[in-house]
């Protein structure tokens, strides 16, 4: 009688083992796709280039201007992002601004890259500039210029700009969700 | 609508001011309309055309869509404060021997571009010039322009082996 609660004991627990790992995985994978949903959105994928020019618009168009990524990533000596981007957005001109406005360096373009290469470029700290799991997850959900993207203010029409398919809220417990289960990147 | 103004100091070309304006008005109509310096010039209103660019901390930046409030503990430098003394800058000297302007309304905006890009690259190429210069000229002195962004140059480094020696 003794052997038998044991074997069933045993069984209870390989379920739900399994059945835990199943659903951690399941979880890490749903909230890869609710992080990678903002992440290819056009309010973060504009300043993401691979090469030496942003984008602009609802439409990703090159951004006006000429303007270029520059040594540093903001722009030429007498065109740097600063000359008409500042800390905020510009409700009267409808010019976009947030702190340190800027491109992200040629390691993080993500322009052209499936789903799966962006989270391996956002992982790897050789093109992360570096950055831990926890930095990662910080950078997400807390820098100013990522967080511009709720906040995006008006275009020179005076239309509201699109945000991101996620909330902040939304999108800030995906990355933990998705970090906590080991930032899972499924193929494809 | 009531607009809240507020005090604000600000320090134009070595100048502190006072001004009791809305912490939103764009720079470029404090610079003209409370301090009476004219040379900035109101263009597009978007940033676009470069008309209005003047220096903020040495950089140059589009005072159509610069708030004011954000211009605290900064120095700006406007086409008026570009010359130290009785010298000309460099860019001013070479606008005026290449007669650079036509009907002139866009020409500050165009020089306080110029300067900033020389202050950090003294000997820029054509390249270099066509990606710093996105202003609009609608009588067409652009060719004139990276001439004279040039022969500034040239001045420029001239003065500052004359200096050294």
């Amino acid at each position: 009688m003794k052997s038998k609660y044991i074997i069933l004991f045993i069984v209870l627990m390989c379920f739900c083992t399994i059945s835990f790992t199943y659903t951690d995985s399941s979880s890490g994978d749903e909230a890869y796709e609710k992080v990678m949903s903002v992440i290819t959105h056009k309010r973060c994928m504009n300043c993401h280039p691979q090469g030496d020019h942003p984008f602009q618009g609802e439409d990703s168009h090159k951004h006006y201007f000429g303007v270029q990524r520059g040594p540093e990533n903001h722009g030429v000596a007498g065109l740097k992002c600063s000359t008409c981007h500042s800390h905020e957005n510009n409700l009267t001109s409808g010019v976009p601004g947030a702190p340190h406005w800027d491109l992200a360096p040629k390691s993080m373009g993500w322009v052209g890259l499936e789903k799966h290469e962006i989270a391996s470029k956002i992982l790897n700290r050789e093109t992360n500039g570096g950055k831990s799991l926890d930095e990662i997850v910080h950078h997400l959900t807390q820098d100013s210029l990522v967080l511009w993207a709720w906040n995006p203010g008006i275009n020179i029409n005076g239309k509201e700009r699109e945000k991101p398919p996620l909330s902040l809220e939304e999108f800030r417990k995906a990355v933990h969700d998705w970090a906590d289960a080991g930032a899972p990147i499924p193929k494809k | 609508m009531k607009i809240m103004k507020q005090n604000f100091e600000i320090l134009i070309n070595g100048k502190h001011h006072q001004v009791d304006v809305d912490p939103d008005m764009p720079l470029l109509w404090v610079v003209r309309d409370i301090i009476g310096l004219k040379g900035t010039k109101y263009g597009c209103g978007k940033a676009a055309c470069g008309a209005c660019t003047l220096h903020i901390d040495g950089d140059a930046v589009r005072s159509c869509s610069y708030p004011v409030k954000l211009v605290k503990d900064k120095e700006v430098t406007t086409i008026e404060g570009l010359s130290t003394g009785d010298s000309l800058h460099p860019v001013q000297e070479a606008w005026i021997d290449l007669v650079v302007p036509q009907c002139g309304y866009c020409q500050p905006g165009f020089m306080m571009t110029a300067a900033a890009l020389l202050a950090k690259n003294n000997a820029p190429t054509d390249e270099d010039i066509d990606n710093s210069i996105s202003n609009i000229c609608r009588c067409g002195t652009h060719f004139r322009i990276r001439k004279a962004i040039h022969k500034a140059s040239s001045i420029l480094n001239s003065k500052s082996v004359t200096n050294d020696s």
